[in-house]
């Protein structure tokens, strides 16, 4: 935004803080503060303590965490290809067609996420396809909750896609897979990664389906933080939160790291 | 390799963008597609690429139809006016480009690439990035590019558009001389610069409204064209509306001597005159007006000179003493200098 006087840029600013502060720091920062404490009665924190995070990092939550993020890698990853696959798909078609197909994929997106879950608790409870009880129906409810913001962004990246190089490579002879795996892929990396690390995101914080599906031996964080401010240990849990959050924005990082090495112009 | 269109038309949603185009580029043949934007020039030449299908007509490279073939199967090498370089990868992998997806061996790749940069004068800067490289650069990348396949047609689209005025008149001459290097090689060259066209190509095919207008050598073109359209984009000149009479043409009420043969006394035509080609001061087919603006422009000064109810533009040398607006100036033009054109003004 173009602010010019002075005056008016610091009004702004002072805006931005009013609403983000309370909005968006203030409650990740009690989170953090909670994470810290064993008692919080008064306007701070008291009863410092580690014991918290002792026990956010090792056993049953430890545990978790391994499943989070496999959960997350898996579905991103499927997600990713399925969603790509379906935007080039919906790319080549005709108008219609990828009308018709971009609105599929919106759909578990539109649909309440715990909907989703039921559809696959109910789909995948019965033989030939029994995958209630094992961690796939995580994976996969995640994946199908997950596809439709990869499908999304790469079918946006394909739209702004210079034809013209798809055109030269065609005209010096590459056929089209060539063309796809030489060119247009490499071309659509940076938004390949961004759409991998929103789907990983939203994967490492799901917990509406997840709480549905999961079976005893697949129980990701989320399901942890919940079941531990159910029983009222809201320290423990907050915590827990942090160690998400961290793992969460360090492979956020990462993957943006990818990205900047990968773009190009 | 000969590139020939045999009635081409191609329509869009019921729109003629190109209308029934006959036109054949003999092998190792420069020929400009010269007209303003909207003409079909650019259809024309991306039906040869493959990337517009013809309504109805046929393409055919080499004797051989390819209307049918994917672009990928027709061994063209192309360079638009946005280069398309790749940006992910160097130079010398953009110029390998081609080679590696036709499966040509890895030593052949490597001297095929080295001579194209080497032709092309970017052997410096093969492990550069595209987006490391000046405009001019990037598109000498592209021609590079589009010769390592070795094609027998080049297909150019406005290849010079996006360079500064002086870096094309250099790449103009660059691409003049890799013709002469490569005289097998048809090139079709399409370009709404007259400029280029006449300075590189064989043949000019000039186009409007979905249309082919004329085709001949830049010189047919120039000194006898065949309507007022071709006439003014080509070159730029003087049409005027006349009356064929015995022996001359009627000009506003001034009998103005030309060559009438092949038109009947009593027609109405136009006279086509360069205004470079008019000048200043007594002599044969003089004409008398008032100038209306003179422009100086360095080595001349075009004049602006109403005559009757006609604009006549002369670009003569400069003048020392150069008349004001409003003055009376005597103009005059050789009789062999002016064309009679049967087809009437503004009928483009």
């Amino acid at each position: 935004m173009l602010v010019h006087s002075r005056w008016a840029g610091r009004a702004l600013w002072a805006v931005f803080l009013v609403l983000f502060l309370p909005l968006f720091a203030l409650p990740l920062l009690v989170v953090l503060g909670a994470s810290f404490a064993t008692h919080w009665s008064s306007v701070l924190p008291s009863g410092l303590t580690l014991a918290n995070y002792r026990s956010a990092t090792r056993g049953e939550a430890l545990q978790a965490l391994v499943t989070s993020l496999l959960t997350a890698t898996g579905a991103s990853l499927l997600a990713l290809v399925v969603g790509t696959w379906a935007a080039l798909a919906a790319a080549a078609l005709g108008k219609r067609g990828k009308r018709v197909l971009d609105a599929l994929f919106v759909l578990p997106v539109a649909v309440p996420s715990v909907v989703v879950g039921l559809s696959v608790l109910v789909a995948f409870s019965q033989p030939p396809l029994l995958l209630n009880g094992t961690r796939w129906i995580v994976i996969l409810a995640h994946t199908v909750l997950v596809t439709a913001f990869a499908h999304q962004s790469v079918s946006a990246a394909i739209t702004r896609l210079d034809p013209a190089y798809e055109q030269a490579a065609a005209s010096l002879g590459a056929r089209p897979s060539y063309v796809l795996w030489r060119v247009r892929l490499p071309l659509l990396l940076p938004s390949l990664t961004a759409a991998a690390g929103l789907c990983f995101a939203l994967s490492m914080g799901e917990l509406s389906a997840t709480m549905m599906l999961y079976p005893p031996d697949w129980t990701p964080l989320p399901v942890l933080i919940y079941a531990a401010t159910d029983r009222g240990a809201l320290f423990t849990g907050s915590a827990v939160a942090v160690v998400l959050m961290a793992a969460t924005l360090l492979v956020l990082f990462a993957v943006s790291r990818v990205r900047t090495r990968a773009s190009y112009r | 390799m000969s590139i020939r269109f045999d009635s081409v038309t191609v329509a869009y949603d019921g729109n003629v963008v190109l209308d029934s185009l006959d036109l054949t580029v003999e092998p190792g043949e420069v020929m400009a597609l010269l007209g303003p934007s909207g003409s079909g020039k650019t259809t024309a030449l991306r039906a040869v690429a493959g990337f517009v299908r013809p309504t109805s007509g046929r393409v055919l490279l080499g004797g051989r139809d390819v209307t049918d073939l994917p672009p990928y199967r027709r061994g063209i090498g192309m360079v638009v006016q946005q280069y398309a370089l790749f940006p992910h990868l160097r130079v010398d992998e953009n110029v390998a480009f081609g080679l590696k997806a036709r499966g040509t061996a890895r030593s052949e790749i490597r001297q095929r690439v080295g001579e194209a940069l080497e032709m092309t004068g970017m052997a410096g800067y093969a492990r550069r990035h595209p987006r490391e490289l000046s405009g001019g650069q990037q598109q000498r990348v592209a021609i590079a590019r589009a010769l390592a396949i070795r094609p027998g047609v080049l297909l150019l689209d406005e290849p010079l558009s996006a360079l500064d005025t002086q870096l094309r008149s250099g790449m103009l001459a660059e691409l003049a001389r890799l013709h002469r290097e490569l005289p097998e090689v048809s090139m079709l060259y399409v370009t709404h610069d007259q400029v280029e066209a006449l300075t590189l190509a064989d043949r000019i095919a000039v186009m409007d409204k979905a249309r082919l207008r004329a085709c001949g050598t830049p010189k047919e073109l120039y000194r006898a064209p065949a309507d007022a359209f071709t006439a003014s984009f080509v070159g730029g000149a003087n049409l005027l509306p006349v009356t064929v009479s015995s022996g001359g043409v009627d000009l506003a009420g001034r009998e103005v001597k030309v060559d009438t043969a092949g038109v009947a006394a009593g027609a109405r035509a136009t006279l086509c005159v360069r205004p470079h080609l008019v000048g200043i001061g007594e002599g044969p087919n003089q004409l008398t007006g008032i100038v209306q603006e003179i422009q100086w422009r360095g080595s001349t000064h075009r004049l602006h000179v109403r005559i009757g109810e006609h604009d006549v533009m002369a670009d003569v040398r400069e003048l020392r003493d150069p008349p004001w607006r409003g003055d009376e100036v005597t103009l005059h033009f050789s009789p062999d200098d002016a064309v009679l054109l049967r087809a009437g003004v503004g009928h483009g």
